[in-house]
């Protein structure tokens, strides 16, 4: 028994990946779909019931030359230090301007600071941004694009989600995977 | 509870004599702890991972393609309202006609139904049209049902003015 219950230990120490820290909470409808997310590349886009937008990923290869790019393109500089920040943060909801500001923090402090979210105006859009340069990344370190998911909160209204959803319509991005809950089918549980 | 003991000193000087040791190590303790990680690590474990729901938007249409126009008689359109409330006509609407407009839930003998009774209609093109007042969970819900009523052709739309004023219209 003692040597099953070392079995059992090792094996969930081994196959353990803890779940990274959320930066918002985002509670999510469900549905029926029994489409698994993908383990790895993937792209969420969170949307919280604030209408804030959220912006993660799960790799961190990639996400060091992602930054770089956004960086460039909205002449902002960040360290080495702030990029392995940046690396070790699952999802991030400031605009790219306070971004260093908030990647020199520590994770308390981090913590402690309510994101305002990623600008999803039509005249300061960083979001396509980041999802192309995440894009352009993983494409350079894995071969192939990341699988882009839109994990929106239940109480989130549908105009912040139809602008995201149009947003990358424009940069040709017609795949879209709405993050749910599994539910049973229909006629087991009613709503 | 351990069994390694110093036998008792018989008092015979501090002559060092080889003790006799009882080779039995007391594992109590190690296996408290070797279930209590296994109890973390099981607790820890994400056991699912959540699943999703496919989405596939039109392609940008380019200046000079045709677009092609859906028929009146196959087009049911669906607007989700506020406080969950769900809308519906057969139809399309423009200036000259306006169509009878109903107002279901998102109960299984609600919107699903009426779907269902369409169904003999292959054709049939199904218009989603979110209100500015929607929340998302009910955009999943409308897509799921679809996804349930095995209905293929559908379309995620912003909504029009017209749809807007008929709901007001309507006093539903």
């Amino acid at each position: 028994m003692v040597d099953l219950a070392f079995l059992l230990v090792t094996f969930f120490m081994l196959t353990t990946k803890f779940a990274p820290q959320e930066e918002v909470v985002v509670d999510t409808p469900a549905s029926t779909s029994e489409i698994r997310l993908p383990e790895s590349h993937v792209i969420i886009i969170s949307i919280d019931k604030d209408k804030r937008v959220f912006f993660g990923m799960d790799d961190a290869k990639p996400k060091a030359d992602m930054l770089a790019r956004v960086g460039t393109k909205f002449g902002v500089t960040f360290d080495a230090n702030m990029a392995k920040n940046f690396s070790n943060i699952a999802s991030f909801g400031v605009p790219v301007q306070q971004l260093p500001d908030f990647l020199s923090r520590d994770t308390e402090q981090r913590k402690a600071i309510k994101q305002p979210g990623i600008p999803i105006d039509s005249v300061n859009n960083q979001l396509t941004e980041w999802v192309v340069a995440a894009q352009g990344a993983a494409y350079r370190a894995f071969g192939k694009p990341a699988f882009i998911a839109i994990r929106g909160d239940g109480a989130a209204d549908v105009p912040t989600v139809q602008k995201v959803i149009k947003l990358l319509q424009d940069k040709n991005i017609n795949r879209f995977n709405l993050i749910t809950d599994l539910e049973g089918k229909p006629g087991v549980a009613g709503k | 509870m351990a069994e390694i003991q110093q036998q008792a000193d018989s008092g015979e000087g501090g002559k060092k004599r080889a003790k006799k040791m009882s080779t039995k190590i007391d594992m109590t303790p190690m296996v408290d702890l070797a279930f209590l990680l296994l109890t973390f690590f099981m607790l820890t474990t994400t056991f699912s991972k959540p699943t999703v729901m496919q989405l596939n938007m039109p392609v940008k249409p380019k200046a000079n393609e045709q677009q092609s126009e859906i028929k009146a008689s196959n087009a049911f359109t669906i607007l989700l309202g506020e406080n969950n409330k769900v809308y519906y006509y057969d139809g399309l609407v423009d200036a000259t006609s306006k169509p009878e407009l109903k107002v279901t839930n998102y109960a299984a003998n609600g919107i699903r139904q009426e779907l269902l009774s369409r169904k003999s209609n292959p054709d049939l093109v199904v218009l989603i049209k979110p209100a500015e007042k929607a929340s998302y969970k009910n955009m999943v819900d409308v897509l799921d049902e679809m996804n349930i009523t095995n209905q293929k052709k559908y379309a995620l739309v912003p909504i029009a003015k017209e749809d807007s004023e008929l709901i007001k219209s309507s006093g539903l």
